[in-house]
């Protein structure tokens, strides 16, 4: 369990993180989510224990971070922004180096270097000089490294950044794939990430925790939530019909008019009732699907009433 | 054990770029440099080695702040410290392993000039006692610059500041010896201070160890040096995370 408990940070007069408090229990997969400078790199600093805190107390798992700082780092693996590395070694000197560290010898320390070379598909790459790696490749030996140790607590600061779609889907996979009690925090701005690997959202902007909800909580806070969108085959007037239905707070129409979002009050169900009406007017209709919500347009929403 | 770990891991680093066999060359090079033409070694028709270790101090000046000034700026720099400063390991371990690391390899190119000893054994019949502690003279005097560089390193991410820093450094080290800077001191400040300012001098301790004399205030000079610096450095690094 990792409890952070008033931390706040301030570098000279710029408050970065400020008074903000949360849990996160084993099992949980956090998101940290928020604008570019909004403190996430900043508290995943603190939690791992480079920076330390300007007030307030970071546990990880019952060791004080900033006063049982080894037994707290012992358990946690981290990828740091830009997964930085030691450029002038391969990846198998590196990740030796790292497993030697953290206290395995021997067959066990080769053992676990080959058990995530694996899980990271790294073979072909092992006696490369890291500073000559395609940034994918670096990227996973970053990802090798933290994981070496089967770490209780792993923070990924933006794991996916720079990564093509199938290396990013990969890690999505490799960090679901994580045994099911522990604790997992990646930040990272790409919000369909949230909902594929997410177990919760937490949103913090200007220093400060905005939202912390599930990710299909934050969905049904979108104005599109249970929308219904129709795509018409001929332009029809179907706008004032639509709004008229019970339960309907708006429809939005594109400029060619065949594009139509039934937009509703409250997050209640209207696919019914307008599916219904499509077949009593008998309109030509080639799609119409309910609509999930808009994290982006949520996101949006949530930061800049910060801002 | 974990410093055992990063020692192995910074000592091996030197080899895996030119920078190990650009430094040896160029430190054997100079070295031959200085004690054949600036020292006269054939000329003065002595079989001892003052000559070569005279010049060491000046060599070590520029060469030592070469190695020290990429042991914590390279890591600031491409951001590795906060990998190494996120593993369990204690800030000693790193302050010592990297510094000890860069020690060994410095101590490996003064082992490699051992063919200077070998010819004035051979031309003549030198004090190899002497021989012998003025090569540990010289490597104490390689740590205490070396840990005087370590520091201005870990205050910098740009590693010609540190680079600058160290040479600026080191120079009043060697320079507090020098009656050039001691008449400054001598007409006014009473004796105690002007000892105290001499005493501060790598070049004082150095002279007498290369003497012969392998005393224990001279042994204590360097080593708490040593000391003093590297964990000063360990305090730099301390400050850097909390600010």
């Amino acid at each position: 369990m990792i409890e952070i408990v008033n931390l706040s940070r301030h570098f000279g007069q710029l408050t970065a993180i400020d008074d903000i408090s949360f849990t996160v229990e084993a099992g949980e997969v956090l998101g940290f989510l928020g604008p570019n400078g909004a403190g996430k790199s900043t508290t995943m600093k603190m939690i791992t224990g480079f920076l330390a805190p300007s007030s307030g107390s970071i546990s990880v798992s019952g060791f004080d971070i900033g006063t049982q700082t080894i037994e707290a780092q012992k358990r946690i693996g981290y990828l740091p922004e830009g997964a930085p590395c030691y450029e002038d070694m391969n990846p198998l000197q590196f990740l030796g180096f790292i497993a030697a560290i953290r206290g395995f010898k021997g067959d066990e320390q080769q053992q676990k270097v080959a058990q995530v070379v694996t899980t990271m598909g790294l073979e072909s790459v092992l006696t490369q000089k890291i500073e000559t790696l395609s940034k994918g490749f670096k990227r996973r030996v970053g990802l090798a490294q933290a994981i070496i140790h089967n770490p209780e607590v792993l923070i990924l600061d933006e794991p996916t950044d720079g990564l093509d779609p199938n290396q990013k889907h990969q890690v999505r996979n490799m960090i679901r794939s994580l045994s099911k009690d522990k604790i997992v925090i990646i930040s990272t701005h790409i919000l369909e990430e949230v909902t594929a690997v997410c177990t919760r959202a937490t949103i913090i902007a200007n220093g400060k925790i905005v939202s912390d909800c599930s990710p299909a909580e934050l969905e049904s806070k979108s104005r599109y939530a249970h929308a219904v969108t129709l795509h018409l085959t001929e332009q029809q007037s179907a706008a004032t019909k639509l709004s008229e239905l019970p339960g309907v707070s708006e429809v939005e129409v594109n400029e060619e008019g065949k594009l139509l979002t039934v937009l509703t009050e409250g997050g209640q169900s209207i696919y019914e009732q307008v599916n219904d009406l499509v077949r009593q007017e008998s309109w030509q209709v080639d799609a119409l699907y309910v609509e999930k919500g808009r994290l982006d347009e949520v996101f949006r929403k949530i930061t800049e009433e910060v801002v | 054990m974990e410093m055992v770990v990063i020692f192995k891991r910074e000592f091996a680093s030197y080899f895996s770029t030119p920078l190990a066999s650009v430094f040896i060359v160029i430190f054997l090079v100079l070295a031959g440099v200085f004690t054949f033409y600036l020292g006269n070694f054939y000329e003065r028709g002595q079989a001892d080695l003052m000559p070569f270790f005279n010049f060491h101090p000046w060599l070590y000046l520029f060469l030592v702040p070469a190695i020290s000034m990429r042991l914590w700026s390279e890591e600031r720099k491409s951001g590795s410290i906060e990998l190494l400063m996120t593993l369990p390991i204690t800030k000693l371990d790193a302050v010592v392993g990297k510094f000890t690391a860069a020690w060994c390899f410095i101590g490996l190119a003064l082992l490699l000039t051992i063919p200077m000893w070998i010819s004035v054994n051979y031309l003549g019949d030198p004090d190899n006692g002497v021989i012998f502690a003025s090569y540990l003279g010289s490597w104490l005097m390689a740590g205490s610059f070396l840990a005087i560089g370590s520091c201005m390193s870990a205050l910098t991410k740009s590693q010609v500041i540190a680079f600058i820093l160290s040479v600026v450094i080191c120079f009043l080290f060697i320079l507090s010896g020098f009656p050039l800077v001691l008449n400054v001191f001598k007409d006014w400040a009473p004796s105690v201070v002007v000892d105290a300012i001499a005493s501060l001098s790598f070049l004082t301790h150095f002279s007498s160890i290369s003497k012969g004399v392998l005393g224990f205030r001279d042994l204590l000079y360097f080593l708490s040096l040593i000391g003093c610096w590297l964990f000063a450095t360990a305090i730099v690094i301390e400050l850097q995370q909390a600010d």
